[in-house]
């Protein structure tokens, strides 16, 4: 058998009737790169769907949730209805005992618009009050300088940390930012760092000061306008909402049946949502991939066959000049497994020249569609060594067809 | 070489079954130039296919090079064929894709002569047919004589012990199936067996020996002239 397979005389006589039966050849490579050919590009797609995926929300602690107040819609303990709720610093240090094992961080925040000035430049943007930890749970990606730390906590300095955008409206091009002064409501700040919002950013374009400054500034006192909640690896983020909430309303005097008086986004379920969404998907990418490449091993054995029987004639004189049905067999199948193996290999190739092509056409740029669309090797090795196996399988099937035609009757056939 | 006794062959036909050798008894030695005769539907397709190993007979015996030949199967009669008997057809039988060489080398590489070695001796044939210059070219641009010459020099390749012709000269005009018959004799003349299946009066009268079969039975089994003075050069 390896001596056949390794025999230069076997190779020219497949050589021969491939070459010599180029339709035949081409539709059958064909059929399976078009298989291997799909599932390379829908692997691929999908990858840089999850990629882009990963990549919006990567900024984000994942397992968060949002908790802002509202007017109630219940009254209760003698409270009317439509009373407005406060978010008190209170709140959140009983929140970060009580939760205390649940709960991974808790960033109280207050926001306000406000004209900030550079010299001749001004704009109108979001300032937000708020602590270092917003960092772990909002990432910000630091062009210059760095983001708040407990120093401008405890200390209530006079800094601010701004988006690009904004820095771009306030600065010239390349011009070096940190360090320089701004003017937010006729109070200098010393700007620290500038950083660039992803995609899904919650305070869009901001100028983060410290929390306590902004208390100050702004005549705060205790009250917050909504907070930030991580929670621990592992917790049930939903449960862990309610109960949350719960709390709140207990410590508001708010009805634990009110449904008004605190908002929320969970952040998670949201999340969850999407990745149902991107399993879903990578299913239907291997089904349809792997339906494709069975129907291509198909298209090869369906062609193979029809083939055998072309070649009935051929097959008939090879046996009268003492080719054994063994022989036959041999190269029948060897030339299933050489196709399936070229045109696998031609699929890949493209597949990835595809990829390539897709990735250069909308993996870049701000908001990429699919980002690094890839597949694993081993993946597509696996693929290409089951397409082989396939291969080898229904080319079993013509060349048992083949060993079957008597001789006589092939070569009766005119 | 070849000795028949008593052959039998009937093909099932729905479920009758049509009776079309009906007890054969033939002797053919070693080097004689053998002709059958018949019309068509006479049985003599079906003796030359059992005669090639290309169909099994149903009762009686077979002798090959005294060798019996029973329970045959695929394998073992590729191997006799390949090894005791070439090949010639009417319809020539070339492989269309490959040129008149690798046609004539192709039963070396089923016996397992190396490449070098088999387009050498498949050259040396096709000269011996006096179409070593049309080695290269695809059996579609040779006339139909030519065809049979490189058909003739691939039966000859693998020195086998016989020559099966089956109407070797069936889609020739008589120019060329004069040259053909030339051809034949010649190999016969150099002591190999040919044996030569046709309706032709005039290809039969140019063999050594003529066996006319009839409805499945042998009719009549005589030398012809040549075949004559030949027996008397022998004597």
């Amino acid at each position: 058998m390896f001596k056949f397979i390794f025999d230069s005389d076997t190779w020219q006589e497949i050589y021969g009737g491939i070459r010599k039966n180029k339709t035949r050849t081409i539709i059958t490579i064909i059929g399976v790169l078009w298989g291997i050919f799909l599932l390379v590009v829908l692997l691929g797609a999908a990858r840089g769907m999850e990629n882009n995926f990963k990549n919006l929300f990567g900024d984000f602690a994942t397992n968060s949730l949002v908790v802002w107040t509202n007017r109630t819609e219940k009254p209760f303990k003698g409270f009317q209805k439509g009373r407005r709720i406060q978010l008190k610093t209170k709140d959140v240090e009983i929140l970060e005992q009580e939760f205390e094992g649940r709960l991974k961080y808790i960033v109280p925040r207050c926001q306000t618009s406000s004209l900030i000035i550079n010299g001749f430049k001004s704009g109108n943007f979001q300032i937000s009050g708020d602590y270092p930890v917003l960092d772990k749970v909002q990432k910000k990606n630091l062009i210059y300088g760095r983001f708040l730390n407990e120093n401008d906590i405890k200390n209530k300095t006079k800094v601010v940390v701004i988006e690009e955008e904004i820095y771009k409206q306030l600065f010239e091009k390349d011009e070096y930012p940190i360090n320089q002064y701004l003017i937010i409501n006729n109070v200098n700040y010393k700007l620290i760092g500038v950083y660039k919002s992803g995609a899904i950013d919650f305070d869009g374009e901001a100028a983060y000061i410290p929390f306590t400054t902004y208390q100050q500034v702004y005549n705060r006192g205790n009250s917050i306008d909504w907070m930030m909640i991580t929670a621990n690896e592992g917790v049930d983020i939903e449960q862990f909402e309610l109960d949350i909430q719960l709390t709140l309303k207990n410590l508001h005097k708010v009805d634990p049946e009110d449904n008004k008086a605190f908002g929320g986004i969970n952040l998670a379920v949201q999340i969850g949502k999407f990745t149902g969404f991107l399993t879903g998907m990578q299913f239907l990418t291997w089904f349809v991939g792997i339906a494709t490449l069975i129907a291509g091993v198909f298209a090869i054995g369906n062609i193979l066959l029809i083939t055998v029987k072309e070649r009935t004639k051929e097959i008939g004189i090879r046996r009268a000049l003492g080719a054994t049905p063994r022989e036959i067999r041999q190269q029948v199948i060897l030339e299933s497994v050489f196709l399936t193996t070229i045109a696998g290999m031609l699929g890949i190739i493209f597949g990835g020249l595809v990829l390539y092509l897709i990735d250069s056409a909308f993996g870049s740029g701000t908001d990429p569609t699919l980002l690094n669309p890839t597949v694993n090797i081993p993946i597509v090795l696996i693929a290409f060594t089951i397409l082989i196996v396939l291969g080898t399988s229904i080319g079993l099937i013509p060349a048992y067809m083949a060993t079957m035609i008597k001789p006589i009757e092939a070569l009766r056939e005119e | 070489m070849i000795r028949i006794e008593g052959l039998h062959k009937s093909y099932p036909i729905g479920k009758d079954s049509l009776h079309v050798l009906k007890g054969l008894d033939l002797h053919i030695k070693e080097g004689e130039f053998v002709s059958i005769m018949g019309s068509s539907g006479s049985g003599k397709s079906t003796l030359l296919n059992i005669v090639g190993l290309l169909d099994v007979h149903d009762v009686g015996n077979y002798y090959l090079n005294n060798q019996l030949i029973e329970k045959l199967n695929e394998k073992k009669a590729a191997v006799l064929r390949n090894k005791f008997l070439g090949f010639v057809f009417q319809s020539f039988n070339l492989i269309s894709y490959k040129t008149a060489l690798e046609n004539v080398a192709l039963p070396l590489y089923y016996k397992g002569v190396g490449r070098k070695e088999r387009l050498k001796i498949a050259l040396e044939y096709l000269e011996k047919v006096e179409l070593g210059p049309w080695a290269e070219h695809l059996p579609n641009e040779l006339s139909g004589g030519q065809k049979q010459r490189v058909a003739i020099a691939r039966a000859l390749a693998t020195k086998p012990k016989v020559i099966l012709a089956d109407e070797p000269t069936g889609a020739l005009d008589s120019t060329t199936t004069d040259s053909v018959m030339d051809l034949l004799k010649g190999i016969n003349d150099e002591g190999m067996t040919v044996f030569v299946i046709t309706h032709e009066e005039e290809v039969a009268e140019q063999t050594d020996r003529i066996v006319r079969l009839k409805d499945g039975v042998i009719i009549s089994d005589e030398l012809t002239e040549s075949g004559k003075s030949k027996a008397k050069n022998y004597v």
